[in-house]
């Protein structure tokens, strides 16, 4: 794992100037994704917050190769860049090594993409594909997704005088990417740089197709205090909320175990769309919350035992 | 701020454009505060630095050197990072 | 008639598969949908032989296929897919965003009815619908024309001056599941016509080059403008590649092609305008009208986008009365959607003929000499008596 002295000294490929809020988690995660790989990189990102955030023209945050093409499509983009990379290679046209990173935020990824990125991993090109997680549709203004926790207030899961924001859990998206049997899936939090550095040199090295989920707080819809964004999600994975794991070949391993186990609310109290699971009509809810991250962690145990 | 901005005979086709070419474009100016950092509190561990969303953390030979205001919007993470302490928040001088 | 070429029996398929193993690109990326399956079908087994240097993706739909051409062609690689109708109409947004991006990936699209209801029969609803998506669009009348348009639409798509994606078309099964006899050229023959793609700046000459580019970014008001003007530049710059082109592929092969094809125009007073499969049919009725002493002719449209303005008006604005056969409905209370730009074309001519749009042949309904027949004393009524009794007729249609 490279210090961060050593990581210093590459260049920053996702540079300053990008247009993203302040305090914003998505631009942690590609500023430390692009310092992880140390090696020539083409990138293609989804529609979303860090593509409109980063290329608005004439200015381009991305000192290296980068292309967007829509929304729901950045592994099939990049999947056509891989296959063009190949041939040419293959022809001898190009002599350049090169990897391959796709960036998509949840929306992107786990809702209107799922079947790009499905097919891709499928095919089982050699690429990383990145969510970074904001936990809901952030660019065009906090809606549902499936990746938003139960509970959560959006702007179409509102919180009302009849509904507690959002019904549903949100889905296992890590685990339908192992399901494809793909070498490499990994959670990851920018708060735990280290460990998010080191995955993702292991997964574009992985020599087929790597999926990492990372947690990418949203000062704005989440919101929270913007200073906070790197503890609220050191806070998620000691609350067993966002548990650090990887799957090689199929098998689970905890990267990280909390010392001690925080019950949610610590995570939950810090960001407004959660504030009216305090109330005590929601007490059940946030009852709720608390057992299916519980539900969640011992299975995750069990999945990192039995491997 | 304000680009010259060319014609559609003069832009280059497509939307190509150079990578990196956003460090034209200085986000500092969003700033309400402003991270104070003192010298003489700082172990260069550069946790501030891998925290910076904006890469307004500069740092040379492994050391912590400056912030970059031209970029710096002022989310106060480094302050909140900094296990010494050696970053503080001030309201920004306009 | 050709130079060198060898005579073979084809279907429409077959010869767009040929076409493409001869052009052999450097990435197909592509989903089946009949008519057009047996495209990516053919091709699949050409690459699984090593018959193409082709990095084939066998993409999850047709959405991806095209992002997966998109991709490639963005790295620099030749990239082609095919497809029909449904999966046309899936591509939709991607159709767009391939020419934005000016990345000149050739297509061959097999033309079918849109649903509903479904239907995998020909008409000309599918790429009718992407006439505004920044393609050239060139259509096919037989098997033979249909293998030279693709082999053609490589070196148009690639042209510097140019740098647009070309769908070339064929009426579905009409062309596509027919066996026609056709000159293949040989492989050598094709690969010297297309040459090799011209050298430009992509995402991987970029990181070779460490100029690294960004391709797709957001423009907003202030440049988004500028950037269209560009595309819709780029389609006044094809018109004369595409005939350069088409002059040069007649030189090496003996067979020419222009934007239209008239017949017996030169001294008709009534005409009908068609594309595709149905201009020999309609040859045929002229043919036979002909000989009954009425001068009546037929345009072929070969080249739809862009969208041949000069040959229309030179070719049209002399006669009495000419006939649009649409073979999609425009669903608009008025017309099909060749109808407008033919009329648009002729309205600032001193001189212009009556116009009337007939729709025909939908969802693969045969058009039989008899329809065109029916056309054509229509036409010649509207001729005698200088006026039109209705300006939209759909042919071919229980009543």
């Amino acid at each position: 794992m490279p210090t961060l002295k050593e990581l210093s000294s590459r260049p920053e490929r996702f540079v300053s100037g990008h247009r993203l809020c302040p305090g914003c988690g998505a631009g942690i995660v590609a500023r430390q994704v692009m310092l992880a790989i140390n090696k020539p990189v083409v990138v293609g990102c989804a529609t979303g917050c860090l593509e409109v955030s980063s290329t608005i023209f004439p200015y381009s945050a991305w000192k290296t190769p980068w292309v967007h093409s829509a929304f729901e499509n950045a592994a099939a983009t990049i999947s056509g860049a891989v296959a063009a990379y190949q041939s040419l290679k293959k022809q001898g046209r190009i002599s350049q090594e090169a990897v391959f990173v796709a960036f998509g935020g949840d929306g992107g990824t786990y809702d209107i993409g799922l079947q790009s990125l499905s097919g891709a991993a499928e095919r089982g090109h050699r690429m990383l594909y990145i969510c970074y997680d904001n936990q809901a549709y952030m660019n065009t203004g906090i809606q549902r997704s499936s990746a938003t926790p139960l509970g959560a207030h959006t702007t179409t899961s509102p919180a009302g005088r009849v509904l507690p924001g959002k019904l549903q859990h949100s889905k296992d998206l890590p685990a339908i990417m192992v399901a494809h049997g793909i070498p490499y899936v990994a959670t990851a939090v920018p708060g735990r740089w280290n460990d998010l550095v080191t995955k993702v040199d292991k997964a574009v090295n992985c020599g087929g197709f790597a999926f990492m989920d990372i947690l990418s707080p949203c000062r704005l819809g989440w919101p929270h205090e913007p200073a906070l964004t790197m503890e609220i999600t050191r806070l998620a994975v000691e609350t067993c909320i966002w548990p650090l794991y990887e799957v090689v070949e199929g098998k689970y391993r905890l990267t990280y175990r909390p010392k001690e186990k925080k019950p949610v609310t610590e995570w939950l109290k810090l960001q407004r769309r959660f504030s009216h699971l305090f109330k005590p009509e929601n007490a059940s809810l946030l009852e709720e919350f608390q057992k299916s991250i519980d539900r969640g962690w011992e299975q995750l145990l069990k999945k990192c035992e039995s491997a | 701020m304000e680009e010259k901005k060319a014609t559609w005979k003069e832009l280059p086709e497509a939307d190509v454009l150079e990578g990196g070419s956003s460090l034209q474009f200085k986000t500092g100016n969003w700033r309400s505060s402003k991270p104070l950092h003192h010298m003489d509190k700082c172990i260069h561990c550069l946790l501030c630095w891998i925290a910076c969303p904006d890469g307004a953390i500069v740092v040379k030979e492994g050391r912590f050197l400056a912030i970059n205001e031209d970029y710096c919007k002022g989310c106060g993470i480094c302050a909140h990072e900094c296990p010494k302490k050696a970053i503080e928040m001030i309201l920004e001088n306009k | 008639m050709g130079q060198n070429g060898k005579k073979v029996a084809k279907t429409g398929n077959e010869a767009f598969a040929e076409a493409m193993r001869q052009i052999n690109p450097d990435v197909v990326a592509a989903y089946p949908i009949t008519p057009a399956t047996e495209i990516v079908q053919i091709f699949s087994q050409f690459v699984a032989d090593g018959a193409v240097k082709t990095e084939f993706v066998p993409a999850e739909s047709e959405h991806s296929a095209m992002s997966a051409c998109i991709g490639a062609s963005a790295c620099g690689a030749r990239s082609m897919t095919g497809t029909s109708a449904q999966g046309l109409a899936l591509m939709w947004e991607m159709l767009y965003i391939a020419a934005g991006l000016r990345l000149p990936i050739v297509m061959a699209v097999v033309n079918r009815a849109l649903s509903a209801p479904i239907n995998i029969h020909c008409d000309h609803s599918d790429t009718m619908g992407a006439r505004d998506a920044g393609w050239i669009q060139i259509f096919s009348e037989n098997v033979q024309e249909a293998y030279d348009n693709l082999i053609q639409a490589v070196r148009i798509a690639e042209h510097p001056e140019v740098r647009l994606p070309v769908m070339a078309t064929t009426d579905g099964f009409i062309l596509s599941h027919c066996l026609e006899t056709m000159e293949m050229l040989s492989d050598e023959q094709v690969r010297q016509f297309i040459g090799p793609v011209p050298a430009r700046e992509n995402l991987l000459s970029s990181l070779e080059n460490n100029r690294p580019i960004t391709l797709g970014a957001l423009d907003l008001q202030d440049y988004y403008f500028e950037h269209r003007r560009q595309v819709a530049e780029a389609m006044v710059k094809a018109g004369p590649v595409i005939s350069g082109v088409a002059e040069e592929f007649g030189q090496r092969f003996g067979r020419t092609y222009g934007f239209v094809e008239p017949y017996r125009l030169d001294d008709a007073e009534v005409a009908v305008v068609v594309m595709g499969s149905t201009t020999g049919t309609a040859r045929e009725v002229v043919d036979k009208l002909r000989s009954a002493g009425q001068k009546v002719g037929v345009l072929k449209i070969r080249v739809f986008r862009p969208f041949p303005v000069e040959e229309i008006v030179r070719t049209l604005s002399p006669l009495k009365a000419v006939g649009i056969m649409d073979r999609a409905d425009g669903l608009n209370a008025f017309c099909g959607p060749l109808y407008p730009e033919i009329s648009a074309a002729l309205y600032d001519e001193a001189s212009r003929p009556k116009l009337v749009d007939f729709i025909y042949g939908l969802g693969g309904r045969d058009v039989s000499p008899a329809n065109i027949e029916e056309i054509f004393s229509d036409l010649l009524q509207v001729a005698r008596t200088g006026k039109k009794n209705f300006n939209l007729k759909y042919t071919g249609v229980r009543e």
